[in-house]
């Protein structure tokens, strides 16, 4: 193989048949071009549908309470359940050691929210400081609530990022105060991005106490946020997490009287759950491009056996005189592999670059919610190459060892 | 140098057995210059082949330059060709996207010479030949006489035992003809034994002796007076 009279020869005959040679490597190097683009927006669409799910926690908890729907021991529906500060510390104490972020929650849907002349309305969050954390929500400056600003209801305020555009424009928010209300004046801290983009960036955090204060609910609380300690098997977390919906579904239904089939008076909603759901998808979406992937190399094995059994025929009196003169079986398998590993080689890197260099050209031009980053990894199309390039050396083993035992004879007749 | 004892081959061609060879007998001494004749049929191909082993026989003998040829397998048989003989075909065989001097230089790739070497050799018989300055040129750039005179340096470059030539003017006309038998009469004149296959008489007159096959078997085996293709060049 690394005989140097070997590769001149070779170089020698493939650069003498330039249009054959381009053939054989155009049906490589398309094909693995193919395979990149493929399997790169296949990674983007993973992305994209990982990422919208990704905008919370996705081992978060929920827990929320409305109206009674039904009635149970001798209770009319149509109760209005409300939580409160106890029932938050109650099941944060009983669920410790499975919880790893946790946060009770009062909002409004919408308030108004002004700095000077400009104003808008936006959701006001009262939360902990683990809300940060639960809510998947970045820092883009200053910082998010803290324990002490919980503690003594500090009237501090973390504005999303559309929030900050809305109002401040080009501005610095951080130290400028907000009115919120009509009432309340909070003093802006941070500015926080979410993966799930505007709809979740238009929102004020601020304590929960602060919030409980402002809209005189006492110690009413409407919701309470957590998110679960991961294992490292998903399916045991998975199962972890719906056992601690389910339990703490019970406690609220025993607490508040409420109809174990009433569906809307309490509601644990379990991120997880869907979580699993949204993986599967992503599988999915992998096994399909795989599976069309995989067709694509399968036809270019194909397409570099056929092409060999072309070049065979084609070159059938070359052989022959080759052989007349004095060449070995041997020498005509090794030329014919040779030149077909070689072509496959370059060719198929050719394609890898020209589809990894495509994906990086278009991949900030792609705006889709549901395509981002479309990468390929690199190593898996290394493998892919090497594959084709061993594939089609067995494809034009073959043909070549056919043709090493053609009789002279027959490769000179004349036709 | 040669040496045939008893050689018999037959094809099977359906559900007949056509026998094309009937027991040979025959040697060649080193040096000669020997024509095979034959109509069309004769057997005369079927001998060069088997005497270039192309082809084998089906009984008999052998024997060349004093080893029994027997047994050939493709690894063995392209041995041997490349030690023993060089062919010169009626249709040139050159490979047509090499070069001259690399059409020339082929056999010595397979004795593994290299390159430096090679180039020189083939360029010494491609001037032995007259076609030194035809060196770089592709075999479609060149006439009909000018290939076979390749395809002869390159029957050289090996420097074999013995040059098989199976209708080596077949392509050509009666001029170019007589060019070629020329300088086989010359590379003969230095020693080389050579055995053409032909079925014009004028160009078997200018061998040093004539093989008649019919139908199988050699009906005459005649010296003859050298007739030099020079005179009529």
């Amino acid at each position: 193989m690394f005989n140097i009279e070997r590769w001149q020869e070779m170089f020698d005959t493939i650069s003498k048949n330039k249009l054959r040679t381009f053939l054989t490597g155009l049906s490589v190097a398309s094909g693995i071009f193919i395979l990149v683009i493929l399997l790169g927006f296949s990674s983007g669409i993973q992305n994209g549908v990982r990422s919208q799910f990704e905008q919370d926690a996705t081992n978060r908890l929920e827990v929320s309470t409305r109206t009674t729907t039904k009635g149970y021991k001798g209770l009319n529906p149509g109760r209005v359940l409300q939580m409160r500060d106890s029932d938050y510390e109650n099941l944060s104490q009983k669920y410790e050691p499975y919880i790893e972020y946790k946060s009770s929650l009062y909002n409004s849907w919408g308030s108004q929210v002004s700095f000077g002349e400009e104003q808008g309305n936006y959701r006001i969050e009262g939360a902990h400081a683990d809300q940060q954390f639960i809510e998947n929500a970045t820092l883009v400056t200053g910082r998010f609530l803290n324990q002490a600003d919980v503690d003594s209801s500090r009237k501090v305020a973390i504005i999303g990022y559309q929030v900050k555009q809305d109002l401040f424009k080009g501005k610095d928010p951080i130290g400028e105060n907000i009115m919120i209300n009509n009432t309340s004046i909070f003093k802006i801290v941070g500015v926080y991005t979410d993966p799930g983009g505007t709809r979740e960036e238009t929102r004020v955090f601020i304590p929960v106490t602060a919030a409980q204060k402002m809209y005189n609910a006492g110690d009413k609380i409407n919701r309470i946020a957590y998110t679960i300690k991961m294992s490292d098997n998903f399916d045991e977390a998975v199962a972890l997490s719906a056992a601690m919906a389910q339990s703490i579904d019970t406690d609220l239904r025993t607490k508040f009287t409420v109809a174990p089939d009433d569906r809307v008076a309490v509601r644990v909603f379990d991120t997880l759950e869907e979580a699993k759901k949204i993986y599967g998808l992503i599988d999915t979406i992998r096994s399909v491009f795989w599976f069309i992937g995989l067709g694509t190399i399968i036809a270019g094995v194909v397409g570099v056996g056929n092409i060999m059994l072309i070049i065979v025929k084609e070159r059938t009196k070359e052989i022959g005189i080759r052989k007349a003169l004095g060449a070995m079986p041997n020498a005509i398998i090794g030329m014919i592999l040779q030149e077909a590993i070689f072509i496959t080689a370059i060719a198929g890197l050719v394609g890898l670059f020209l589809g990894v260099g495509l994906l990086e050209l278009v991949s900030p031009y792609i705006q889709a919610d549901f395509i981002k980053n479309p990468t390929v990894d690199f190593a898996t199309v290394m493998a892919t190459v090497g594959i084709l390039i061993v594939a089609g050396a067995l494809a034009g083993y073959i043909p070549a060892r056919r043709a090493a035992n053609i009789k002279p004879i027959d490769a000179l007749r004349d036709d | 140098m040669i040496e045939i004892k008893d050689l018999n081959k037959s094809y099977k061609t359906g559900n007949n057995n056509l026998h094309v060879l009937k027991g040979i007998n025959f040697s060649v001494e080193e040096g000669e210059l020997v024509s095979i004749m034959g109509s069309s049929g004769s057997g005369k191909s079927t001998l060069l082949n088997i005497l270039g082993m192309l082809d084998e026989a089906d009984t008999g003998t052998y024997t060349l330059d004093g080893t029994e040829i027997k047994n050939l397998n493709e690894k063995v048989a392209a041995q041997y060709r490349n030690k023993f003989l060089g062919f010169i075909f009626q249709s040139f065989n050159l490979i047509n996207y090499k070069t001259a001097v690399d059409n020339v230089a082929l056999p010595l790739y397979y004795q593994n010479v290299n390159r430096k070497e090679r180039d020189e050799r083939a360029m010494h018989y491609l001037e032995k030949v007259g076609l030194a300055d035809w060196a770089t040129h592709l075999p479609n750039q060149l006439s009909g006489g000018q290939k076979q005179r390749v395809a002869i340096a390159r029957a050289l470059a090996s420097n074999p035992k013995v040059l098989l030539a199976d209708e080596p003017t077949g392509a050509l006309d009666t001029k170019t003809s007589y060019e070629v038998m020329d300088l086989i009469q010359g590379i003969n004149e230095e020693g080389r034994t050579i055995l053409v296959v032909t079925h014009e008489p004028d160009i078997a007159q200018m061998t040093k002796r004539i093989v008649m096959l019919k139908d199988g078997i050699i009906i005459d085996d005649t010296v003859v007076n050298q007739v030099k293709a020079a005179a009529h060049v």
